[in-house]
């Protein structure tokens, strides 16, 4: 029998073949007959009453059929729509805007040429109101109230941990830090925008909505639950994900261009088409981050015993982050990291500003990422007010390998780990030592090379239905195995591949528990009307949940299967011994029945009163969520003249527990790599007072290139997660936690010795440059 | 809006179509003619998923007019492999040097324009060469190898 190639074989993609011939099918090629083009007219200002829309300006363009206001939208009751974060937002606005970027109103034209005509031939008549962009100020007496719906700019106050035993310990420290830090907004920037096609059919009451989503079926529910005053019902909404051209968290919330191009059908009863373009997709959607961060953190007898973490979160001018629904800082929490820390207090303050929505995750298991900075950037911090080397003060802080599972301060259980062996072959892989003593002889010299270390702990694969669900569907995930007679498999799941080679790996974990080669196995997602229900792809949970559904539907077919073989063989089931792939009756090899030779029988010759077929559906519930972990170095040089951050070489060992296709594991490090050293380096979105955007279009907000980018050096460990049914943990987003502090980390201990002792983000060659100025070491010629 | 007559060698193939004079190159090849493969990611010339070879050279068709290509050999994705697949796409494949799949049909066009004019490039030469083109996915460095791949093979070809 030919060899299954299942876990652990770097197959090719079997995606491939249609994206290198240009045969993917993503949003934008999607065309319907008679279909209209919907395109968005939006603000130029942060705060203003919109005292008139001229709608007859934009409906003077030839080709523009409709146009869709505030107002049109309030007759339905459709002008705000709920959020994942029990707020809501607006789906067009009735009298106020709240964003510079935001929709004002939705023109519908028979071209897309002819839309973009009406928008910008639309005149609207505002009264601009006073801004406010900083959450601090917002935090202030008498500042601009940004929500006429509610009392004040301050949305939630959220805590977690022990504060009066955090004090006290902070209290007993002998050695303790403080440090402010911003992570600001940032964009995830797919290189696909959003978009979507609605189709209405009126006669039928039916939907068919094809939207650039991770999360197909929470999608079609939550529409569900928005228009079921329209008369929309969930089984005649059918939401199609097809090829994603990227999300990263950015395809996971409703967009008001979503419902705008729904309602435009309705209205219209043609399909209609939205596609975001680059501006509008850096200035209105998908953005991340914007924590204001103060950390402290203490020792005592050089051992790490308190983190307290105080945090003002701006939000924009809604709840729109997409978190689980009972956690409103995400998971946060998970602050504590890779260290045994028996105190810990975290508390976040969300504040409303008059900028779009935040919040979404940029790679990352909900805000895993603001408290992997915290924490590595603190340790560092701490190592060298204890008189250490950063590495060799990680290693005697860490959890020690026997320590799992392990109870953090904060209440998670940690599955595995083992971080002390990740950092250690780290050092290797790089010879630490020896780039050390590099440094000491360049900082002689005048020349300016730093070290960074980060050794994260991730926390992913929601999750444990007990506490997680999103609008109350608890967050499992689903695979349906069909095995037709011939041998050959469908497969079907709830979660939806923007890129991570799903097609791939989930037939490599079928291949790998029954046998049947990945190429005989057809995976597909992102159809409502066929795949089970599930809750998407994002927070790196595609595997720890969707993988370990097929684990357990192939091991509910095996079970079968076994039935079928004994009958075949005239056997006794508990006679019969699995190897991959067959059943053969124990003491005779020969004696064996191949899955194929099975499946055929389950269609042809089934036991009477078995039914028949070979299939099985699993939703599955993990125990735990998986702590993927990891220990990164990253070298850098510093241009005294141009303030230029090099990073000459960057090491990362990660530990992501089984890995299912190496080849694709270290493609989802080397994409994560590259989103991490993005925020440290090139990526901000900033505004200025008047809440006017200053990078809202791809040459100010600078993706990296490959001339930015390092060659990445990757290195692994495995410990499996104990509880995952093939010991796999998730791997899509720890390069993206994991990365930033280390490049901090490494600018940071470059200028140590000048006395700096932070760098904010994103440390721009002007940034550095001023820092540089300021303690006298930048080159002047 | 004013319309002109155009011709426009695509893949091969000849197409004369009455076009708006702002018509763009890219909606041209995707609207006119139903050639998806070639994207849009941004519309400021910056991403470079709408990559083409217009007589031979990298253009981002999302920043050239339609009536510019007027009489033009334009190479799309489509074209790209002739029948079977061009060593690019092979190499792309081979060495995982795509994961959406979105930015690839421009980066793959670069590539082949890199090569056509630099058979044996180096690393830094390669890094340069895509650097017109964003990707999100991959961290470029399997891009590199990719290209790498895509030099070698065409190497055997023509020595075969």
């Amino acid at each position: 029998m030919a060899e299954c190639r299942g876990l652990g074989h770097s197959v090719q993609r079997k995606e491939d073949a249609r994206f290198i011939r240009g045969q993917g099918r993503y949003i934008d090629d999607i065309k319907l007959p008679g279909m209209l083009y919907l395109d968005i007219a939006r603000s130029p200002y942060a705060h203003a009453k919109i005292t008139r829309i001229h709608e007859d300006t934009a409906m003077a363009v030839d080709g523009v059929a409709a146009v869709i206001t505030g107002k049109t939208l309030e007759g339905f009751k459709l002008a705000w729509m709920p959020t994942l974060m029990s707020d809501q937002q607006m789906v067009l606005p009735v009298d106020t805007v709240k964003y510079q970027a935001q929709e004002v109103a939705a023109i519908v034209a028979t071209s897309r040429y002819a839309a973009a005509d009406g928008a910008a031939a639309l005149e609207v008549d505002y009264d601009p109101l006073p801004v406010v962009v900083d959450p601090h100020e917002a935090l202030k007496p008498g500042a601009t109230k940004v929500r006429d719906d509610k009392d004040s700019n301050h949305i939630f106050h959220w805590e977690h941990g022990d504060a009066d035993g955090t004090e006290a310990a902070l209290a007993g420290c002998d050695t303790v830090v403080e440090q402010k830090m911003h992570l600001p907004r940032i964009h995830v920037a797919s290189i696909e925008t959003c978009g979507c096609v609605a189709s209405w059919n009126p006669v039928e009451g039916h939907l068919t909505l094809y939207l650039t989503t991770q999360a197909p079926h929470a999608i079609r529910t939550v529409v569900a639950l928005v228009t079921a005053h329209l008369g929309l019902a969930e089984h005649k909404i059918r939401v199609i994900s097809p090829d994603i051209g990227g999300g990263f968290g950015g395809k996971v919330p409703v967009y008001p261009g979503y419902v705008l191009a729904t309602a435009a059908s309705v209205v219209t009863g043609k399909p209609v088409k939205w596609i975001e373009d680059r501006s509008e997709n850096l200035s209105a959607d998908s953005f991340a981050r914007d924590y204001h961060i103060t950390a402290t953190l203490g020792s005592k007898n050089g051992k790490v015993t308190a983190l307290k973490l105080d945090t003002v979160a701006d939000h924009g001018y809604s709840d729109a982050a997409a978190n689980p629904s009972k956690f409103p800082a995400g998971l946060y929490h998970i602050a504590t990291g890779s260290y045994d820390l028996e105190n810990a207090h975290v508390s976040v303050d969300g504040v409303y500003t008059n900028k779009p929505p935040g919040g979404i995750a940029y790679r990352c298991s909900f805000r895993v990422t603001e408290a992997v900075h915290a924490i590595e950037r603190m340790v560092d911090l701490l190592a060298r007010e204890n008189g250490e080397d950063p590495a060799d003060f990680r290693l005697r802080n860490f959890i020690k390998p026997e320590q799992f599972p392990y109870q953090s301060a904060l209440g998670w259980e940690y599955d595995s780990g083992n971080y002390g062996a990740a950092l250690e072959k780290a050092m290797d892989m790089i010879g630490y030592q020896d780039l050390r003593a590099e440094q000491a002889e360049k900082r002689a010299r005048g020349q300016l090379m730093g070290i960074g270390i980060s050794s994260f702990t991730e926390i992913v694969g929601a999750g444990p239905s007990k506490t997680f669900d999103i609008l109350g569907i608890k967050m499992f995930d689903s695979a349906e195995i069909r095995i037709h007679p011939t041998g050959k498999a469908i497969a079907r799941f709830g979660t939806k591949s923007q890129g991570q080679g799903h097609e791939t790996t989930y037939a490599q974990i079928i291949a790998e528990e029954l046998g049947i080669p990945p190429e005989d196995i057809q995976v597909e997602e992102g159809d409502t009307d066929t795949a089970p229900y599930g809750l998407g792809t994002y927070a790196s949970r595609s595997t720890p949940t969707a993988g370990a559904a097929a684990s357990i539907a192939s091991r509910k077919i095996r079970e079968k299967a076994r039935k079928i073989a004994a009958h075949l063989l005239e056997a006794d089931e508990a006679d019969l011994v699995w190897e991959q792939g067959k059943f053969h009756v124990k003491g005779s090899p020969d004696r064996a029945k191949t899955i194929q030779d099975i499946a055929f029988a389950a269609y042809t010759n089934h036991p009477q009163g078995m039914e028949a077929g070979l299939e099985a559906i699993s939703y599955y519930d993990p125990p735990n969520l998986t702590f993927p972990f990891g220990s990164y170095i990253c070298c850098v040089d510093i241009d005294r003249g141009t303030g230029q951050v090099k990073i000459r070489r960057f090491v990362a060992v990660d530990d992501c527990g089984v890995r299912i296709n190496p080849m694709i594991v270290d493609g989802q490090i080397h994409g994560g790599l590259t989103m991490g050293i993005a925020p440290a380096l090139l990526e901000e979105i900033s505004y200025d007072a008047d809440g006017n955007i200053t990078g809202g279009n791809l040459m100010e907000y600078l993706v990296p290139t490959a001339m930015e980018t390092p060659h990445w050096e990757l290195g692994e460990t495995v410990t499996p997660s104990p509880h995952h049914p093939i010991g796999a943990k998730g791997v899509g987003e720890s390069a993206t936690v994991g990365a930033p502090p280390a490049v901090v980390n490494a600018v940071v201990d470059a200028l140590w010795h000048l006395g700096v002792r932070h760098m904010e983000i994103p440390m721009t060659p002007a940034r550095v440059w001023n820092v540089l100025n300021e303690h006298g070491a930048a080159a002047t010629r | 809006m004013s319309s002109h007559q155009i011709s426009v060698t695509i893949n091969g193939e000849q197409h004369t179509r009455e076009v708006e004079a702002r018509l763009l190159l890219v909606h041209f090849i995707r609207e006119e003619l139903g050639l998806t493969g070639t994207h849009i990611g941004c519309d400021t010339t910056s991403c470079g998923a709408c990559t083409v070879l217009l007589n031979g050279v990298p253009a981002k068709s999302c920043t050239v007019f339609a009536v510019a290509a007027d009489g033009a050999e334009v190479t799309t994705v489509e074209g790209l492999g002739n029948g079977g697949l061009h060593p690019v796409q092979r190499g792309f494949t081979e060495k995982h040097g795509l994961q959406c799949g979105f930015c690839t049909p421009g980066m793959m066009l670069t590539s082949k324009a890199l090569l056509d004019e630099n058979p044996d490039p180096s690393e830094a030469d390669i890094r340069w060469g895509i650097s017109g083109n964003l990707c999100r996915c991959t961290g470029y460095v399997n891009i590199v190898k990719a290209v790498q791949r895509a030099s070698e093979l065409m190497k055997e070809n023509s020595d075969g």
